[in-house]
């Protein structure tokens, strides 16, 4: 019987994913794997928080736990917890009960469910996002039925912000069109606006109406303080407009694969916030009934206790500092080492990634004469260096600026 | 000099503008009316709802057969020892990085395994494209999902009644629903020859939403002989048939026979697709844990039609949880532990099937009216009772029973205890009809 899928043709390739493949095959013992968008150790190890551990253990030895259904919305007592984490414990917002908040499956999903609220509550259906940006955003607008259009962001000749261009480009975004910001340690540029700078968008955003959906995958991941990397979302919170937020502890708790987010939706009144959550439950029941449980637990049990909130935020500083070391290093490395050009963005640039500003020719030549993996558009992940491999990858950047065009 | 002054001054008196205007801006936007003023509040989840209002409820002899989750004999939930000894496992043992967009290549192998059967030879031959899911209801979504972009054209067709989700679900993938005769309320049983009236009505080519056993919420499964007829009646149509098996090994206590009107239809010949649930046969109902597969010409379009699958997967959670997949991964690639699952499976539906006897003998004695035949001929978690919306509302009103207004009884929410209660009302509003 002949199928009735005969039709269908082969998906390409994820970008990222073929990267850690293709490092995967190589038997070189110099390789490198600088794509991975998830935190390594100094001895490149995946990382377990401690706080997780213990809080896992705590789960696993309470007989009374159970497995039940959470409700569609998530763990009533997560979603609070991680509103408060974004928000501030004192933000009006929350004291007034304006904040529908709903545990979804990480970044992506409380994207894909915020996006698709909006597709069938809101009364515009373009959503402006970044150049560049995380390359599953587009999918994600695209598949809840919203239509991409893109603001200027990263500047090629500064490796910094294209603070004009993004300015003219919102500017000139119909009223009420969606803005899609990244909360702090913008992927993959890491290149975040200054404080001065948000407070400037801030004002562009609400003098056109424009709704804010902001992505926030590295809150205390960026700079090792939770409070400051919730600055831009807070200060949009504090001037009592509306918007959106989609929380990820997939790095900042390591819990990647646990799949544990949250969307927030923060609204004008208590009311509309209570009728909100009743539509996004809508949304969240056909798609997949309610979020798993497990990650949940666990986040909730570590930020219910003050004893293992302390422990958590301390780990996470370490996480940052290693990562902000690493720059330095890199940075310091290169300056050592001569190599032409301005390096200076490597540590003026936060969060996990570094827009190198090589190009597809110099990458592709790193690979294939140092083993080192990266994706093609220059991006590195600091997480994937350590001390010991940073003199390997500027030996690689160094012939690659030199010997490649 | 000058010029710097000016400078100093313009940029002052530009912070001040600034200034003002901000707080022009926040003032103004404290009185803006809110985007989502138009939003309506949206009704109760219908199944949900009974819970809520059960607990609410204080009287002492309230009963929860609205539940949809599997209870022991005293009412409680269950945690599986097969689960608990599979998580003291994975506490501080593994890593938690991401899963692929696919999910568990481990567990999806056991997956595939208990519906397609451990030596099929689809499995050996890799024609199966398949995913980890989000329980039963992000693999039917899924599948939803890649039915409209693969089959733009096409329809589903659906049982009546079936699991109200069904609907929200190929709604939501934009694709057009029609439905198909299946629950006879009369005989209470299969209303088997407008089912194959539909069948044979429907275009060449239709896609077909089976439910492989312990149909929700009616309980009526189709007989191997009316199966056998499906399959065959689907093979002259060219037919699709997708199964959302949510009960495997639920239902009669064997995963072998519940999955039977699948391997029907696999001997036949079929490319079906498959939704698997391991909410309720291991317990996992909040892990949401599942299994999506899709039945090909071949390995190669296995991989094609895995690849799409995978791209519907990114945008909307990218990969799927980890834990509940290590849990079933763990369970079923011990051989110690896939007994133990096994017996603690049959456990739970022999306690159901118990209950559903004893439910009937009880109405018997009280010397109902009415036949209860169907409470023992029904199978799984649920029973249609046949109990009317108003009939329902007394039953709450009066005795403090809850359950939803399509009169589905959750018989894991019987127990010993509540049996005779239970018999005792249905009778009280049933014996002058």
């Amino acid at each position: 019987m002949e199928s009735v899928f005969s039709n269908v043709v082969r998906a390409p390739e994820d970008p990222i994913l073929g990267v850690t493949v293709a490092y995967n095959n190589d038997p070189s013992p110099a390789k490198l794997n600088l794509g991975v968008g998830a935190y390594r150790t100094e001895e490149g190890k995946p990382l377990v928080l401690d706080v997780v551990r213990r809080a896992e253990q705590q789960l696993v030895n309470d007989p009374s736990r159970v497995k039940e259904y959470i409700p569609i919305a998530g763990l009533a007592d997560f979603n609070k917890l991680s509103a408060k984490l974004i928000l501030g414990a004192d933000s009006p917002a929350i004291q007034e009960s304006r904040v529908a908040t709903i545990q979804c499956l990480s970044g992506t999903g409380s994207l894909r469910v915020g996006a698709e609220f909006l597709k069938k509550h809101y009364h515009q259906s373009v959503i402006f996002i970044p150049k560049p940006t995380w390359g599953n955003h587009p999918k994600v607008f695209n598949l809840a039925g919203l239509s991409v259009e893109y603001y200027r962001y990263y500047d090629p000749a500064t490796r910094g912000l294209d603070f004009h261009g993004l300015l003219e480009d919102l500017g000139a975004a119909p009223s009420g069109a969606i803005v899609l910001l990244h909360a702090c340690a913008h992927n993959p540029t890491g290149v975040d606006p200054t404080s001065e700078q948000w407070e400037q968008i801030r004002q562009l955003v609400r003098s056109k109406s424009l709704l804010p959906f902001f992505d926030s995958a590295y809150q205390g991941f960026a700079s090792g303080s939770l409070d400051t990397d919730a600055h831009s979302v807070r200060t949009f919170v504090a001037d009592g407009g509306e918007c959106l937020i989609a929380q990820s502890y997939a790095k900042n708790m390591g819990l990647y694969g646990e799949r544990v987010g949250a969307l927030s939706i923060v609204c004008k009144s208590a009311d509309v916030a209570s009728k909100v959550e009743s539509q996004v439950k809508l949304v969240v029941r056909p798609m997949y009934s309610s979020p798993p449980i497990h990650g949940a637990s666990i986040v909730a049990t570590i930020l219910k206790s003050s004893d293992m909130y302390n422990d958590w935020t301390i780990e996470l500083k370490g996480m940052a500092d290693r990562i902000i070391s690493m720059r330095q290093q890199l940075f310091e490395a290169l300056q050592a080492k001569g190599t032409p050009g301005d390096w200076s963005h490597i540590i003026k640039q936060i969060g996990m990634f570094t827009f190198t500003g090589l190009n597809k020719e110099q990458v592709a030549f790193m690979t294939k004469e140092y083993h080192i993996y990266m994706t093609s558009d220059g991006r590195i992940s600091m997480a994937g260096l350590s001390s010991k491999t940073v003199p390997h990858l500027v030996e690689a950047i160094h012939a690659a600026v030199t010997r490649v065009a | 000099m000058a010029m710097m002054a000016m400078k100093i001054r313009n940029s002052a008196s530009r912070r001040t503008t600034t200034t003002m205007a901000s707080r022009q801006i926040s003032s103004g936007l404290r009185s803006m009316s809110s985007w989502w003023k138009n939003v309506e509040p949206a009704p109760k989840d219908p199944i949900l709802g009974v819970t809520e209002a059960f607990l609410a409820d204080p009287s002492p002899d309230k009963v929860n057969v609205g539940v949809g989750a599997y209870r022991d004999d005293n009412g409680k939930p269950v945690v599986l020892e097969c689960v608990r000894e599979a998580e003291r496992r994975i506490a501080g043992a593994s890593f938690m990085e991401y899963l692929p967009m696919g999910g568990s290549v481990e567990m999806v192998e056991e997956t595939l395994k208990l519906a397609y059967g451990k030596n099929s030879e689809f499995i050996k031959d890799k024609r199966i494209a398949a995913v980890q899911s989000l329980s039963g209801t992000g693999a039917c979504r899924l599948f939803a999902d890649f039915q409209k972009r693969f089959r733009p054209d096409s329809q589903i067709y659906i049982p009546v009644p079936t699991w109200s989700n069904h609907h929200n679900i190929w709604r939501d993938a934009q694709v057009p629903q029609k439905t198909y005769h299946y629950y006879h309320p009369e005989t209470k049983g299969l209303d088997f020859s407008g089912l194959m009236d539909d069948v044979k009505n429907a275009p060449e080519g239709s896609f077909f939403l089976l439910h492989a056993c312990a149909h929700n919420p009616t309980g009526v499964d189709p007989t191997e002989e009316q199966w056998r007829e499906i399959s065959q009646l689907f093979k002259a149509k060219k037919h699709f048939a997708f199964f959302d098996m949510a009960y495997q090994g639920f239902a009669s206590g064997d995963p072998r026979k519940d999955a039977k009107s699948i391997r029907i239809f696999l001997e036949d010949g079929h490319h079906i697709g498959i939704s698997q649930s391991y909410a309720k046969n291991m317990g996992l109902y909040g892990q949401r844990v599942g299994c999506l597969s899709v039945l090909c010409e071949d390995e190669k379009q296995a991989v094609t039609v895995k690849s799409q699958l995978q791209q519907l997967a990114r945008p909307m959670y990218s990969n799927p949880p980890l834990h509940g997949a290590q849990i079933v991964s763990i369970i079923l690639g011990d051989p110690q532990l896939k007994n133990q699952w096994l017996q603690e499976v049959k456990i739970m539906a022999d306690r159901i099937i118990g209950m559903r006897t004893t439910l009937r003998e009880s109405l018997e004695k009280l010397g109902s009216p009415l036949s209860w035949e169907h409470v023992t001929k029904q199978i799984g978690m649920f029973c249609y009772s046949g109990l009317t919306p108003e009939q329902v509302d007394r039953l709450t009103s009066e005795y403090h029973i809850y359950m939803t207004r399509n009169g589905r009884i959750s018989m894991a929410g019987v127990t010993t205890g509540n049996v005779e209660y239970l018999a005792n009302a249905i009778h009280e509003v049933t014996k002058s009809s």
